[in-house]
Formats: C-alpha cells, sequence, structure tokens
C-alpha cells in the first residue's frame, strides 16, 4: 500500500447519530421528514439551531427545494452550505466535505442530513426525472426504475463470477437476521433461504427479495471539531479515511466493479488499518449483488471471490464479518437518499457503541461506503469512510 | 423460434376494449436526432468530427475529446448482447400490462453500449443487429434483432408493438379506382390482411380493373366519395370500428399554377377533394381508430397518406396541385400529433410523379403504381413515418438537405 498525500481529518468527529423511523409511505413531505431530524440532531447535542452553522441537504423529494430554500424554512442562518446530488454516494460526500470544511473553520457544526418522503406516487415521480441519460436511453424501455438496469449488471456478473442465486440469498438473509433486532426496520418477519429462492421474478435474475423497499424516513450526523464535541459531552467518532470517485471504468462493457476498487489502496493507508482489521462493515446494498461486488472491490477479497467469501463467511452481527447491522437497506427500507446515509449513520451507532440491539461487541473501527446514480447503464458515484469510535 | 400468431377471433361485443396506453415519451432535443432517423429507417449514432468517437446516449460534447462536433451519422448496426432481462414488474402502465418484457445490453461494434428492445430470437453473446423504430409514443428506440432471419421473426410480440404490420388486419383503401389503389389493394392482401375495404365513388360506374378487383378474396367494395362529408360519415358509422389500417390513395391531379388559370374553379376542386377529403375521413375515421390503439392482434394502427413529393417544394408545372399536397402535407402533422395518443403511427409516402394518366407529359423516370403499392407495405412491416418513393422522390429529398433554395430555382425554371 502506497502512503498516502492526503491531509488526515485530524480533530474532526462525527456525532449525534438520527435516524427518524421509517414508514412505507408517508402524507408528509420531505420537509417535514428533514425537519423531524434536524429537530433530533438538536435534541441529541444539546444545542440550539442557532448553533449550526454549516446544513448539508441530501433529498429526491424535496424539490423544488435545495438547501438554500430549506434555511429559511427551518430558520437556519448557516455561513456553509451544500446540497448533494448523489443518490446513494450523497453520505460520504457530505461527510467528505462537511469535515474538511469544519477542519479549515469555515464552519463550526455542520449538520448533515438526508430525508424523503414516499407519496404513492413519489417513486415513479422520481424514476421519470432521474437524468437526461435515463430519460432518453432507459426509461423508454419499460426499465421503470433501477431493477431491470441492475438485473444486466447481475445477469453478467453471475454468469461471468459463477454466482449462484444461494450466494446473494445468503447475504439477503444475514440481513434480515439482524433486522429483527433492530425495532426500525421495515420488515419484521424472518427471511429463510427458501423464501429467498422461491420469491417472485421481477426482472430475473432480480426476485422480491434482491429488492429495497421505497419508503419515507430521514437520517443525520452532526460533523464538528473535536473539542467542540468535548464541550458538548458529545460521545464522538473519528473519520480515519474516505474516498469517492465518480465514473470509474467507463470503457467496462458492463459494470463489474465500482470506483472503489480505484482507490481502496489509499483508503486503507490513510485509515491505517487493513481490511482484516474493521470490526464491521456497512456496504451500501440497493441490491445484494452489488454489496458481493463491494466485498471484492473493498479488498475483503479479489474480484471473483466473492462467492467464495460470502460462503465462507457469517454476515450477521456476532458472525465472522458483521455486514449491515441494521438490516440494510434491504430490510429496513430505502429512505430515498436517506438510504445513502443508513450504513453511515449505523456505522457511528457501532463505533460510538450506541446501536443497542444490534451493536458488534467491540466495534471500534468499521467501514461505510456509498454507491449511487444509475444514470445510464450502471452506477457512477462510489465512496467509503473509515470510522473509529473513542475506544479504539 | 417464433410461434406465428393466429388469426384473431370477431370481438366479442360485450367486451371492453383496452385503452391505449404509451411508453414514456420525454427526450432531450439532441435526442431527436434519433427520430429523424427512426423516421425513415436508418440507423444512426452521434460521431465526433474531431476524434472521429461513436457515442450513445445523445450528448451535447464528445466524451472523449470534449469536441462539441457531434453529427448524427450512418452507423454500423453489429453488436452483441452482452446481458439481458426480462421485465416482469414494470412500474410503468403501458409496460407493465405487456409483461414480461425483454431488453438487453448491447455492446456495439463501434463501440457504445445500447439499451435495447430485444427481439425474442437474440441470444446472449451473439451478434444481433439494431434499428432505430419509432414506438407507440412516436419516439426513437433501439432495438436489436437476431443476426440472421428466423421462421416468423416478424409475428414476434415485442417486434410487432413497434410496426403496423398488415398480417390480420382490416383496411381501407379509399379509392379503388386508381391505378395505385388497385395495386395497394392486391399488395396488403398478400400481406396478410384479412379485409380490405375499397372505397368506390359512383360504384355503378364501370372502371378498368374491376373484375380483378372483385375476383379478390377478402376484399368488400364499399361506396366512398370523400369529397362529401356524409358519404364519409356514413361509412364510418358502417365499418369505422373495423378500420385497423387506413390508406388515403386520393388522387387528384391536375397540371397548372396560378397566372395561367382564370378563376379558383380547379384549385378549389383539388382542396375540396384532396384537402377536405383528408378532413372528411380524419374526423369521420380519426376518433374511433385513436380509442382502438390497443384493441389485441387487429388493434388499430395506422393512416397512410400518399402525398407528392412537391409537397415540400412547389413544382410551378404542377403548382396548384403541389400546394395542395402541401396543406395535405401540414394536416398530416396535425393528424399524427392527434392520433399520438392512441399509439397510431401516421406514415407519409412522397411519392415523385406517377406513372398514371395525369401525368403524361412528364418525361420518365415515373414511379410504377406497384412500387408505391410495395412501398406501403414495407412502411407498414417496418414501421417508418416517412418513406420516399422513387428516385425522384428521393432525388428532392437529398438536394432539400442540401440546399433549399437552389429546388425552388431549379423547379421553377
Amino acid at each position: 500500500m502506497r502512503s498516502s498525500i492526503r491531509t488526515p481529518y485530524d480533530r474532526v468527529v462525527l456525532a449525534a447519530p438520527v435516524t427518524i423511523p421509517y414508514v412505507r409511505y408517508s402524507i408528509e413531505s420531505a420537509q417535514w421528514w428533514i425537519g423531524r431530524a434536524l429537530k433530533a440532531l438538536v435534541e441529541n447535542a444539546g444545542i440550539t439551531p442557532r448553533d449550526i452553522d454549516g446544513f448539508c441537504l441530501s433529498s429526491f423529494t424535496a424539490g423544488p427545494d435545495s438547501a438554500i430554500g430549506l434555511t429559511q424554512h427551518f430558520g437556519l442562518c448557516v455561513r456553509w452550505l451544500d446540497t448533494i446530488p448523489l443518490g446513494g454516494a450523497s453520505a460520504i460526500a457530505a461527510l467528505r466535505r462537511a469535515a474538511r470544511a469544519v477542519q479549515s473553520g469555515d464552519a463550526d457544526i455542520v449538520a448533515c442530513v438526508a430525508g424523503d418522503t414516499n407519496h404513492v406516487d413519489s417513486f415513479r415521480h422520481t424514476l421519470e426525472n432521474f437524468s437526461r441519460f435515463n430519460q432518453d436511453a432507459v426509461y423508454p424501455y419499460g426499465a421503470g426504475g433501477a431493477n431491470a438496469s441492475f438485473a444486466l449488471i447481475a445477469r453478467n456478473y453471475m454468469r461471468t463470477f459463477g454466482v449462484t442465486r444461494e450466494d446473494l440469498g445468503k447475504i439477503a438473509v444475514s440481513q434480515r437476521a439482524n433486522a429483527l433486532r433492530n425495532p426500525h426496520a421495515l420488515m419484521k418477519a424472518p427471511l429463510t433461504i427458501e423464501q429467498y429462492m422461491s420469491a417472485r421474478p421481477i426482472s430475473e435474475p432480480i426476485h422480491l427479495f434482491d429488492c429495497v423497499m421505497p419508503c419515507a424516513g430521514a437520517e443525520a450526523f452532526l460533523v464538528m471539531r473535536e473539542d467542540t464535541a468535548a464541550s458538548l459531552k458529545l460521545p464522538a467518532a473519528r473519520i480515519l479515511a474516505t474516498i469517492e470517485r465518480h465514473n470509474a471504468f467507463g470503457s467496462d462493457p458492463v459494470q463489474v466493479r465500482g470506483g472503489w476498487a480505484m482507490d481502496i489502496g489509499e483508503l486503507y493507508s490513510m485509515a491505517g488499518v487493513r481490511p482484516d482489521g474493521l470490526d464491521f462493515v456497512q456496504t451500501y446494498d440497493d441490491y445484494p449483488v452489488i454489496s458481493m461486488m463491494q466485498f471484492e472491490d473493498l479488498g475483503f477479497c479479489r474480484k471473483g471471490e466473492g462467492p467464495d467469501f460470502v460462503r465462507h463467511h457469517d454476515l450477521t452481527i456476532d458472525g465472522s464479518f458483521p455486514h449491515n447491522t441494521s438490516g440494510g437497506q434491504l430490510s429496513v427500507g430505502q429512505a430515498g437518499a436517506g438510504g445513502a446515509y443508513l450504513g453511515p449513520v449505523e456505522a457511528l451507532r457501532q463505533v460510538l457503541g450506541l446501536a443497542g440491539p444490534t451493536q458488534v461487541k467491540n466495534a471500534r473501527v468499521g467501514l461505510a461506503s456509498g454507491f449511487g446514480m444509475i444514470n445510464y447503464d450502471r452506477g457512477l458515484s462510489s465512496g467509503a469512510a473509515i470510522l473509529a469510535g473513542p475506544a479504539s | 423460434m417464433i410461434e406465428p400468431i393466429a388469426r384473431p377471433l370477431r370481438k366479442n361485443p360485450l367486451k371492453r376494449t383496452r385503452l391505449p396506453t404509451l411508453p414514456p415519451r420525454a427526450r432531450s432535443r439532441t435526442a431527436h436526432g434519433f427520430t429523424a432517423a427512426a423516421a425513415e429507417g436508418r440507423f444512426v449514432l452521434q460521431r465526433c468530427g474531431a476524434c472521429s468517437e461513436f457515442s450513445y446516449p445523445a450528448r451535447d460534447a464528445c466524451p472523449v475529446c470534449l469536441s462539441a462536433e457531434l453529427s448524427f451519422v450512418d452507423a454500423p448496426r453489429r453488436g452483441t448482447l452482452l446481458s439481458e432481462t426480462t421485465v416482469r414488474l414494470p412500474a410503468d402502465v403501458h409496460f407493465r400490462e405487456r409483461a414480461p418484457w425483454r431488453i438487453g445490453l448491447v455492446g456495439m461494434e463501434c463501440g457504445p453500449t445500447m439499451v435495447a428492445h430485444l427481439h425474442a430470437d437474440c441470444e446472449e453473446g451473439l451478434p444481433v443487429l439494431m434499428s432505430l423504430q419509432i414506438d407507440n409514443s412516436g419516439q426513437a428506440v433501439a432495438f436489436a434483432h437476431p443476426e440472421h432471419e428466423t421462421p416468423n421473426m416478424a409475428d414476434e410480440r415485442q417486434w410487432r408493438e413497434m410496426t403496423a404490420d398488415p398480417k390480420f388486419r382490416r383496411i381501407l383503401v379509399t379509392n379503388g379506382r386508381s391505378a395505385v389503389g388497385q395495386e395497394a389493394v392486391a399488395a396488403l392482401k398478400a400481406a396478410g390482411a384479412t379485409t380490405v375495404f375499397v372505397g368506390m365513388a359512383d360504384p355503378w360506374k364501370p372502371f378498368p380493373g374491376e373484375d380483378a378487383l372483385r375476383a379478390l378474396q377478402g376484399v368488400q367494395i364499399v361506396p366512398l366519395d370523400i369529397a362529401d362529408e356524409k358519404s364519409v360519415s356514413d361509412l364510418a358509422a358502417d365499418i369505422g370500428g373495423k378500420v385497423d389500417i387506413l390508406l388515403n390513395t386520393t388522387e387528384h391531379v391536375r397540371p397548372g399554377g396560378l397566372l395561367n388559370r382564370r378563376g379558383a374553379n380547379v384549385m378549389r376542386e383539388e382542396i375540396d377533394q384532396a384537402y377536405l377529403g383528408f378532413v372528411h375521413l380524419a374526423q369521420a375515421f380519426g376518433p374511433v381508430m385513436r380509442m382502438r390503439g390497443a384493441d389485441g392482434v387487429n388493434s388499430a394502427v395506422a393512416w397512410v397518406n400518399i402525398l407528392s413529393v412537391y409537397s415540400l417544394a412547389n413544382w410551378p408545372a404542377f403548382g396548384a396541385y403541389s400546394a395542395s399536397q402541401a396543406a395535405c402535407l401540414s394536416l398530416s402533422h396535425c393528424l399524427r400529433a392527434e392520433l399520438r395518443p392512441g399509439g397510431i403511427k401516421v406514415i407519409n409516402l412522397f411519392a415523385g410523379p406517377i406513372d398514371t394518366e395525369w401525368f403524361q407529359t412528364v418525361p420518365p423516370p415515373k414511379v410504377a403504381p406497384r412500387a408505391v403499392a410495395n412501398a406501403i407495405v414495407s412502411a407498414l412491416k417496418s414501421g417508418r413515418e416517412d418513406v420516399f418513393v422513387g428516385d425522384v422522390a428521393e432525388d428532392v429529398r437529398q438536394r432539400l438537405v442540401d440546399n433549399p433554395k437552389a429546388v425552388e430555382r431549379e423547379l421553377g425554371d
């Protein structure tokens, strides 16, 4: 591993992990959900809204608002503001930008929030207006959402590397076991591998339990200096390393890897840890096949060894490779851009020892990743962060 | 392998007619470069004028060198089917009621990867040939075909959604007296049309070709004088719900322009026959066709106009006729927009002078009526929207692209 020339995130921390429990459908607006998350942040941190001087927003359904409209809506007077429309990569990007803003003194306390509502017609509206390439060259083909696009990626990946549906099923089934310990997960019933295998096809090889359930919800955290957190007596986590990459490997005919593969050397050298030194991993799991791809691209095994890795590990909270300990989007639900935050917020809870029923024993250092924006034929954005708790 | 489609049963009058729905229609302005090509049955991709790279989807700068010199050029159609999926639960209403629907990722030999509708005989890992089609929403989509002909390939379910194939359809040909009309009836029957209704003004008047026409099985002569609003609406009341394809073969050709005529009588007659005849047909038959755009194997599917290529540029020797044809062309665009909610295609055939008596004095090349008829069938089977028939029409088309002002001057000489 080559050594990183990047500036470390010294004396910058994350604190106050917030989840506003999800519901399948909501008649409330995205603004309502984002407002609940901000309220929970200030209560959790023991601050007032006036103490927030930086705000970073991600939402698919807040339109026509971006972060600026919401400053007035919520009475925030900030000196640093960002709107991050990166879908599943939004949380990692938010964490990176906010950390640098705080580190440089451009802001003291940044609220990073993702929230989306889910009206009965919001999902279709999001699909129709997702991107120009999608509008011109995917949506007219009946794909109607990410399922068909990921089916094309999954089929090629499974054939190329000998992945079976059982391998992917193990990821989904393990996450459901984790979710049963998370009172906020929308999926409350156990899932067996038999049920996974016999589920109805949605867009082969994607079947029902490969898909996330769109829902309403919000997730958030605060970024601040270490001394600020100390003065607020807030448990806080350090950022050991981050990576972010967009539109990597564009010449791969079909996507078999994400941008992580380009940057993991830097991720682990900056963090000063090795993949086997992590206590848990939260991957972005819009489909189990994407989580498997990340096991390879994030360095837990080599390309093509994903199925073998899954076969030889227990992916549950108490297992040999605790993965998506909250249950992940597959079992908790996908609250729009909140889906990007689900893993990082859970990772923050884990390293702070605040994960309650889903807590991994002695979790000190963990990884959370993001993946997003299937603009045309592949997911364009990838990112990852390694967080460390005070005990590490 | 595709099973041939079966002839549809007579419609149960107690059953509700399934209403048409459209696939997603929104496109960027740039993407209409594909619409223009699909309308004429060409396959194009954007190619960079600076670095020669092909790209897809439609862009406004080259992804290799950032040049803005991207033009839509004829491109190699071969690719390989890299991955496929059968979509069983699409979010969109149009595809949901057509599910399962099969799409794939095709790696084109010239570089780009295209998401495409798949013909059922396309196999993963094997070569495919790509075409651009006009879908039910009127917009261009990519369609992948097997590299070689396969049995009954035109009957394939997803392909038939892209075309207006005459097989098992009922067709009204509006003028059975004309040579083009008679050739069209024969060609459409040969292409598998179930019934061809043939319009005839004053059916008691004998005409050449009558015996041959009456001898064809599945041909019904019906009274129709398209200049007479009542005659048109009477026929529509009778057979309107059974017309799946309407072929407007109205012909009213008179030589002469503006200054060498006295009065407007000849022009009025041209407008009455060609333009108002079109209006009468559209108002009588259009609404029910638009309702029947998803009515099973023999759904309403296309409206075909035969226009003079001089609708695009006035030919003063037939100047008033050219103007009446220009009016019809303009009206056809209105009709196309108004039939769109039904997914009905409006196909315009642009012909040079046809080898009939009214173009007696015009030197060759002239278009044989049979060539027009074959072009109609081919347009319906391939789902094209603008078709140029014969050498003169193709010549005018190319010259108009090149320099419309030169065409105006030269036609006037």
